[in-house]
């Protein structure tokens, strides 16, 4: 075959490849960052920002989609609905599906600080019947937050008698999962308090993270979850 | 008689660069310094106050109630155990009976290395990697959180610290890269041969 060919063959198998439908692995895909990596500067510093969504939240991604060809159901779910039957699936699927979930929430509940509104009317009449008050419902979650040993996640949820509760979950788990021991319930806040949320800027002081993140916090998102439910 | 936090059994800056000054400073002085005082404060007018570590660690595990009391003792004891199995210029092949019951038990040192590695880089979250004795054969195993092999009839040898303060301020997400340092630069061989004659 002359050079020409070879070439001109090459160039109609990458255009034929362009042309393919994404292959069944591209599934899950890691939504970006809805504000700069910096945008949450001084109380997360760019530097763990761009750490934890490209590195931590990109590979629970890619572990998520390496499940799919040995667990082709993952294919027929929305990542949400798979968090409620994640007890039908190996456990690689529940910490990576998890991880998905988990961060994918994280960063929307979280904005620039002073621009995240404040609870709506309806939500704070739902905190105020379950725990007295926004200051009590956040003194709560800061000792869940504080306390949770290991890796892991403290959440605001609404239980399905529809009172809100605070609980924590381990590793990658949340409130959606169908497993023993798990608090049920539908997420409205959930903040990552594994180390790598914060060990670059807080080190060992976890408290001092929680403490400053409430300044993130996007109420405007949490009163659309709570809106949603 | 209070639990008391052991010095390092080198400089601050003995493992650098592999492991830095800063995350010895933090890693000692604060996580392991805090585990001691949360354990004490804990037993302290109880029945376990005047038990020895690991007798306090057996009399609580598996007890839901006491879980706070076990995982503070756990990582008082873990990490007391952690500095002693890394030493400045470790890492390597081991040499003697220890080369010898590893190449028995596992194959070849290669093959424990691969058992090694796999278990700190696939303990999901944090926890520890262990190289233990179980009836008599060398087995490498991982827990999560502070669970320890004292906890499970083991014998402990070797341990790597796979929770991330150990390794985020020097290698961030890559645990990996932290295993195969730790593995080749800093493992205490002698330490674990002491270990592995005193079973
Ligand atoms: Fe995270
Ligand atoms: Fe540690």
């Amino acid at each position: 075959m002359a050079r020409s060919q070879l070439l001109s063959l090459l160039a109609s198998l990458v255009l034929l490849l362009g042309w393919c439908p994404l292959p069944a692995w591209a599934d899950f895909a890691l939504p970006p960052l809805p504000y700069a990596s910096e945008a949450l500067e001084p109380v997360i510093d760019a530097t763990t920002m761009s750490i934890h969504h490209d590195r931590h939240h990109g590979a629970y991604v890619a572990n998520l989609n390496a499940q799919i060809a040995a667990n082709p159901g993952l294919t027929e779910l929305s990542l949400e609905a798979l968090q409620g039957q994640i007890a039908d699936f190996p456990v690689a699927v529940r910490n990576n599906g998890g991880g998905h979930w988990n961060h994918s929430q994280f960063w929307t509940v979280m904005g620039p600080v002073g621009q995240g509104g404040k609870p709506s009317t309806q939500l704070l009449k739902a905190i105020n019947a379950s725990f007295g008050s926004l200051e009590s419902l956040q003194t709560e979650f800061n000792k869940t937050a504080a306390g949770h040993f290991g890796s892991g996640w403290a959440w605001l949820i609404r239980k399905p008698d529809g009172t809100l509760a605070i609980t924590s979950t381990a590793n990658q788990d949340n409130p959606l999962m169908n497993l023993e021991g798990i608090e049920r319930g539908t997420p409205l806040l959930g903040l990552d308090v594994w180390e790598h949320a914060y060990y670059l800027k807080y080190q060992n002081r976890r408290p001092d993270y929680i403490a400053a993140w409430w300044d993130l916090v996007n109420w405007n998102e949490v009163n659309r979850r709570f809106a949603a439910v | 008689m209070a639990h008391t936090l052991p010095a390092l059994p080198y400089d601050l800056d003995a493992l650098e660069p592999h492991i830095s000054r800063q995350t010895l400073e933090f890693h000692h002085g604060k996580h392991h310094n805090a585990y001691v005082t949360n354990l004490n404060n804990l037993v302290t007018g109880s029945e376990l106050e005047n038990k020895s570590l690991e007798d306090t660690i057996t009399a609580v595990a598996g007890d839901a109630g006491k879980a706070g009391v076990f995982n503070n003792a756990a990582q008082v004891w873990n990490h007391s155990f952690y500095w002693q199995c890394m030493k400045p210029g470790g890492g390597g092949q081991p040499t003697g009976a220890l080369a010898d019951k590893i190449n028995a038990d596992f194959g070849s040192y290669e093959a424990f290395v691969e058992q090694f590695k796999a278990a700190g880089a696939t303990q999901f979250g944090s926890g520890w990697a262990w190289l233990v004795l179980e009836n008599g054969t060398l087995k490498v195993t991982k827990t999560g959180n502070a669970d320890l092999p004292l906890a499970h009839g083991q014998k402990a040898l070797l341990t790597m610290d796979v929770w991330e303060h150990a390794y985020y301020l020097d290698y961030q997400n890559r645990r990996p890269d932290y295993i195969t340092t730790y593995l080749e630069k800093l493992v205490n061989w002698d330490f674990v041969a002491a270990n592995l004659a005193a079973a």
